[in-house]
């Protein structure tokens, strides 16, 4: 019963810090997307046969907070690519494994992109395999592989997912 | 009436004076030029890039790549041998190979159970004598010589480079001394690991993204992420080498050591109101930590090989692309990262850094991805009008300048010379 009550507990605190995720990158600041995650942190978005094969390369591979900082920067005022924006939506964390403050989880996501002179498109869709820290009212991500189901990627993935 | 005779009307003409310093936008567009380079390009005298002889290490490893849109096997045999041949049943056509990779003794349709080896020969057809004396096969049919047709392969420093035509010039003389020298810096005598691949789906015709990657004009003009890190300016030193033959290139550039840029160099960027002069400076520096891998000071090259194929290095950042025509206005550029066997974990992890650059989001060739589909819809309505490709000149030279787009103008020269265009 009290594994129930705190595996509900941390999947409605994880969700609630995704559906702040998916806000800042779709709809808020893209600068907030760092503060999700720990200092020392691991983001790294692949596909699903190259996870599935234990291949190391990532679309993005970034290994510090400030990497991730530095890709909104280059994205935001560096780099050249036509207008476009995502709207994510998120299924329920599956909490997968618990240790002391340490929580791994699995997210499904499918993201939809608004080109600027074409109609919305799913462009991607995946699942989260995550590692947070937890504390009492907040879970900061340690490790993020964003495991896309395709290999094939439309055009540009410039934006975070 | 008329007007619909108007569209099948034959291929408008190309003039002999236009060179290659004109390119009609016709080309990027048509259908008949598609169908012809498939035929005349693809499964012509040409060697197609189809895979590293690292993912075929074991006696009945295949994958399963494309020539052009046709799709290819491409198998290691008992005899230790690469072969490549079409993924297509002798039988009816269907496709023999689902899967990208794996390990087979040989090739069953799943249609009709016909059996192919491992070098593509049609070795066994299901009921063929029929069942109880009823049915089989007719008494003139032959195994031999029905199967898919074969491609003649060659492997150069762990690349599989196949083609439909025996009569291809040897892949060496293909490419020429320079080209092979410099596919010889990057992979001679070294065993390549794949650390990832990804497909990448361009909306525009592919030899627009050829074009780009024998681009060395735009490299530091579209790219601000290089140009803010002084990874590639124009003003460094480098140059160009273009083949006898015009298709096959290589462009690199080397970092000046100790130097900085002068002011002059600095001011050549802001006169031309070129947006490489911002304060923009990266929090964390250690994604572009690299380590010493050649004997030169060469920190980027990007080489091609005619019609399709790109070897890239991008300081320990290694890759091999391969542009795959999917109709008219679409195509896949297949990365596969590459590291080798002997790195050393930090050397790893650097190189996984740096593949931060490239890719469908790198942040050097994020613009590459979306340029040429910028080129397709701006010239919609304009299949009549002409790119203008005259920096450097006219030639086709190999030089130490790189504004120019003289790599480029020997693509267009070897591909009218192939076309008949």
């Amino acid at each position: 019963m009290n594994d129930f009550k705190k595996i509900a507990e941390l999947t409605n605190l994880i969700g609630m810090v995704q559906a702040r995720y998916a806000y800042a990158i779709d709809d808020g600041d893209f600068y907030d997307w760092p503060t999700f995650f720990i200092d020392d942190c691991f983001y790294q978005i692949t596909s699903a046969d190259n996870f599935g094969q234990g291949l190391e390369a990532g679309l993005m591979w970034l290994d510090s907070k400030a990497m991730l900082h530095d890709r909104i920067l280059s994205l935001l005022e560096a780099n050249v690519y036509e207008r476009h924006s995502y709207r994510h939506i998120l299924g329920q964390p599956h909490i997968s494994s618990i240790e002391g403050d340490e929580v791994e989880s699995e997210t499904s996501f499918m993201v939809a992109r608004i080109t600027r002179e074409g109609p919305t498109d799913l462009f991607a869709t995946g699942r989260y395999v995550d590692r947070y820290k937890v504390t009492e009212s907040d879970a900061k991500i340690m490790k993020r592989i964003v495991v896309l189901d395709s290999s094939y990627v439309d055009t540009l993935l410039g934006f975070p997912l | 009436m008329a007007a619909f005779d108007k569209v099948g009307a034959k291929r408008p003409t190309w003039s002999e004076e236009d060179g290659a310093s004109r390119v009609p936008y016709w080309v990027f567009q048509r259908e008949d030029v598609l169908e012809a380079e498939n035929k005349k390009l693809f499964q012509g005298p040409v060697w197609n890039f189809l895979c590293l002889e690292a993912e075929l290490e074991e006696t009945g490893d295949f994958v399963a790549v494309s020539a052009g849109e046709t799709p290819v096997i491409v198998t290691r045999d008992k005899d230790g041998q690469v072969y490549a041949f079409e993924n297509r049943c002798a039988h009816r056509g269907s496709l023999l190979a689902l899967e990208d990779r794996g390990n087979v003794k040989d090739f069953t349709c799943v249609y009709h159970a016909w059996t192919h080896s491992l070098q593509g020969d049609l070795i066994g057809v299901a009921f063929k004598d029929g069942i109880k004396g009823c049915g089989g096969i007719a008494d003139d049919f032959k195994m031999e010589n029905q199967g898919p047709r074969k491609m003649r392969v060659s492997v150069l420093h762990g690349l599989v480079f196949g083609c439909f035509d025996e009569d291809v010039d040897d892949i060496e003389d293909y490419l020429g001394e320079a080209v092979l020298e410099r596919i010889e810096r990057v992979l001679g005598g070294r065993k390549p690991v794949v650390l990832g691949r990804f497909t990448q789906i361009l909306p525009n015709n592919w030899k627009l993204y050829v074009e780009n990657t024998k681009d060395s004009y735009h490299a530091s003009i579209l790219h601000t992420f290089f140009t803010t890190f002084e990874l590639n300016r124009l003003s460094q030193k480098g140059g160009i080498i273009v083949n006898e033959t015009g298709g096959c290139h290589v462009s690199y550039s080397c970092v000046d050591h100790g130097e900085t840029l002068d002011d002059d160099q600095k001011n050549a960027y802001k006169d031309e109101n070129i947006r490489s002069d911002s304060d923009l400076s990266l929090t964390d520096m250690s994604l572009l930590e690299s380590f010493k891998e050649y004997d030169d000071d060469i920190t980027l090259q990007i080489l091609s090989v005619f019609p399709n194929f790109v070897l890239q290095q991008i300081q320990n950042s290694v890759a091999v692309r391969t542009v795959l025509p999917k109709g008219t206005d679409s195509m896949h550029l297949k990365w596969t990262y590459i590291g080798f066997e002997d790195d050393t974990p930090e050397q790893r992890k650097m190189r996984l850094k740096l593949s931060n650059l490239i890719g469908p989001g790198g942040y050097v060739s994020m613009e590459d991805g979306c340029i040429g589909n910028f080129v397709q819809r701006g010239t919609k309505g304009a299949p009549d009008e002409r790119a203008v490709l005259a920096m450097g000149g006219h030639s086709i030279e190999t030089g130490t300048d790189r504004i120019t787009e003289a790599a480029i103008r020997g693509f267009w020269t070897e591909y009218r010379g192939r076309m008949g265009l």
